[in-house]
């Protein structure tokens, strides 16, 4: 499905500040995976989405989804497979605009727009029913400009926008990092009954340990720019917190996990 | 300044005037709310595509093309200067208001060579048929308000189809925009032309209208634009709410426009001198854009929390 082979990217090349984010990382989704990502701040887990997603150009490397090379690909024409969940609530929404009109543009991404209509009547009966999965009221106030809605129901609806027309694949950017916790969970749940019902292909990042255990059938841990760790099926499933952090001193050469990580397990 | 001196009737028969020209400048202004508001992008390009739709008019008519034809020249002519500005944006990451400056800069040569390196071009309407004159004001504000509901509507209808909402978005969130798929280079280099047509349309009817195109008849007309823009929408919003829709917004876009010639009107009427229209024009659009920021402050300053805090304190030691 997705294959990610030996990719680098180097920020501020040849500046006091150069920064080897990927350092070589390659990875094989299967059809149908569900993979959480973990590791310590820094460690290229957001930079290896917005690889994929083509924020910017690698450096080195391949990527392609169903075989089709899309390396080359800016932005905007990968999005035709990508659907994208980001760490700040703000990022994923136009908040200038209505909450139906975001629903109209996610429901055409990657499609060609022209002259007709950006939102039909149609589209509007069916947004209302397919809002009330979020159970946010939010179908009753579908002409309301999403600036005005809370950072949780923004991220719930960003999600709602990225499996809206199925993508080939969801990537989730710690898309509940900044959220409070009981809302975390609802939208967590959220993503776990969308990705479960269409059957989604999905890459999620997360500074959470049990989340990232429980979650999906596989797991890699991300250091210094690279993969050094892939656990999937009965192995992930039997998986301990107290393993990770074993795990992660181990690699990091009897480094400890970040306090951030130790706090959020 | 001796006010008994000054004759209302003099003011009242200036006012159709100034609605007329108010009516052109609201095309002007229309093109401008199209990058500043929806594309939140502040383009300087048309103090130059002003000027130069005003050229391309003039000169057209004098070459024998048919004013309404002339106008689709000055309109086609804009969107090039439009496109230019967007260009260097998108394809060269100057930023946006550089980006305006320097097209703007350019064509001031270019409308000089428009106009066969002359300051000025007149056109007489005793010579050619013109859409508009100020010889005959009323059929010049008839034809403005028809050709005005004529763009809303079109306007209306534009931004509501798939690749209007693709502008829309990318003025609101360009990074949301590029996830959904939408190439955010061509949707601000298209709105960049489209809005200099407008503004080089509403500089061709300006130069019909007092009959001579000029090379210094734009400068400045950003800040009217945005005079226009903004008044508009602080007398919108006062009618209106929150509840207006985009076209409601358009046609106070152009009241806004005509309330500012009409102020302009007054001004001149209390015999200031006209050299200092500029200044004044300045300061109505800074003090219209200072008064929601001021307002939010008066309600949400340290003054007033320390006021309010000071009283908290001494109640509680009453207790």
């Amino acid at each position: 499905m997705l294959e990610i082979t030996d990719i680098f990217k180097t920020f501020n090349k040849g500046t006091i500040n150069e920064k080897p984010a990927l350092r070589g990382v390659s990875l094989k989704l299967e059809t149908g995976d569900f993979c959480t990502i973990i590791g310590g701040n820094g460690a290229g887990k957001s930079t290896m989405l917005n690889a994929i997603a083509g924020v910017w150009p690698v450096d080195a490397g391949a990527i392609t989804i169903d075989g089709k090379n899309i390396t080359g690909y800016p932005e905007y024409r990968r999005a035709k497979f990508l659907g994208r969940v980001f760490q700040d609530p703000m990022t994923g929404t136009a908040a200038n605009m209505s909450i139906e009109d975001n629903l109209a543009l996610a429901a055409r991404r990657g499609e060609k727009r022209g002259l007709r209509w950006g939102i039909t009547k149609d589209e509007r009966e069916r947004y209302h029913e397919e809002l009330k999965i979020l159970e946010l009221g939010l179908e009753t106030r579908m002409t309301t400009k999403v600036g005005l809605l809370s950072g949780g129901q923004r991220q719930a609806l960003t999600l709602l926008m990225a499996s809206l027309k199925q993508p080939k694949l969801l990537l989730l950017d710690e898309h509940t990092a900044a959220l409070d916790p009981k809302t975390a969970a609802k939208v967590l749940g959220l993503t776990e009954k969308i990705v479960n019902e269409q059957k989604l292909t999905a890459l999620m990042v997360t500074h959470n340990m049990k989340d990232a255990i429980r979650m999906g059938n596989r797991l890699i841990m991300m250091n210094e720019g690279k993969i050094i760790y892939d656990v999937r099926g009965k192995e992930k499933d039997n998986l301990q917190v107290s393993d990770l952090l074993e795990k992660f001193g181990q690699a990091s050469g009897g480094e400890f996990a970040n306090d951030r990580m130790i706090l959020s397990s | 300044m001796n006010l008994l001196a000054l004759n209302p009737a003099t003011l009242v028969k200036a006012l159709p005037g100034n609605v007329a020209q108010g009516l052109i400048w609201g095309i002007m202004a229309m093109g401008v709310y199209m990058t500043f508001r929806l594309l939140s992008f502040s383009d300087l390009t048309v103090d130059g595509s002003f000027a130069t739709g005003g050229a391309v008019a003039v000169m057209a008519i004098l070459a024998g093309v048919p004013a309404p034809l002339a106008l689709l020249y000055s309109f086609l002519t804009g969107m090039l200067t439009g496109l230019v500005t967007g260009l260097l944006h998108t394809a060269f990451g100057i930023p946006d208001i550089l980006s305006g400056i320097l097209t703007q800069i350019a064509l001031y040569s270019v409308n000089l060579r428009i106009m066969g390196n002359m300051a000025n071009k007149p056109v007489s309407v005793d010579k050619f048929f013109l859409v508009v004159s100020s010889r005959n004001i009323s059929n010049a504000i008839l034809f403005g308000v028809i050709m005005i509901a004529a763009l809303i509507a079109a306007l209306y209808w534009f931004f509501g189809t798939e690749f209007g909402c693709s502008i829309r978005s990318t003025g609101s969130n360009p990074a949301m925009s590029r996830a959904q798929g939408i190439n955010t280079n061509i949707t601000k280099v298209f709105t960049l032309a489209l809005s200099n047509g407008f503004v080089a349309m509403s500089g061709g009817l300006l130069s019909q209208y007092q009959g001579f195109s000029d090379i210094n008849m734009g400068r400045g007309s950003i800040v009217i634009g945005l005079a226009a823009i903004i008044i508009g929408e602080v007398l919108g919003e006062a009618i209106f709410g929150k509840k207006l829709n985009f076209a409601g917004h358009l046609v106070f876009v152009v009241i806004g426009s005509i309330i500012y010639y009409i102020v302009i009107g007054v001004v001149l009427w209390l015999k200031m001198p006209s050299n200092d229209l500029k200044l004044f024009t300045a300061l109505i659009v800074a003090v219209f854009l200072a008064i929601p920021n001021l307002r939010a402050k008066i309600s949400n300053s340290y003054a007033r929390a320390a006021k309010n805090g000071t009283v908290t304190i001494e109640k509680s030691r009453e207790v």
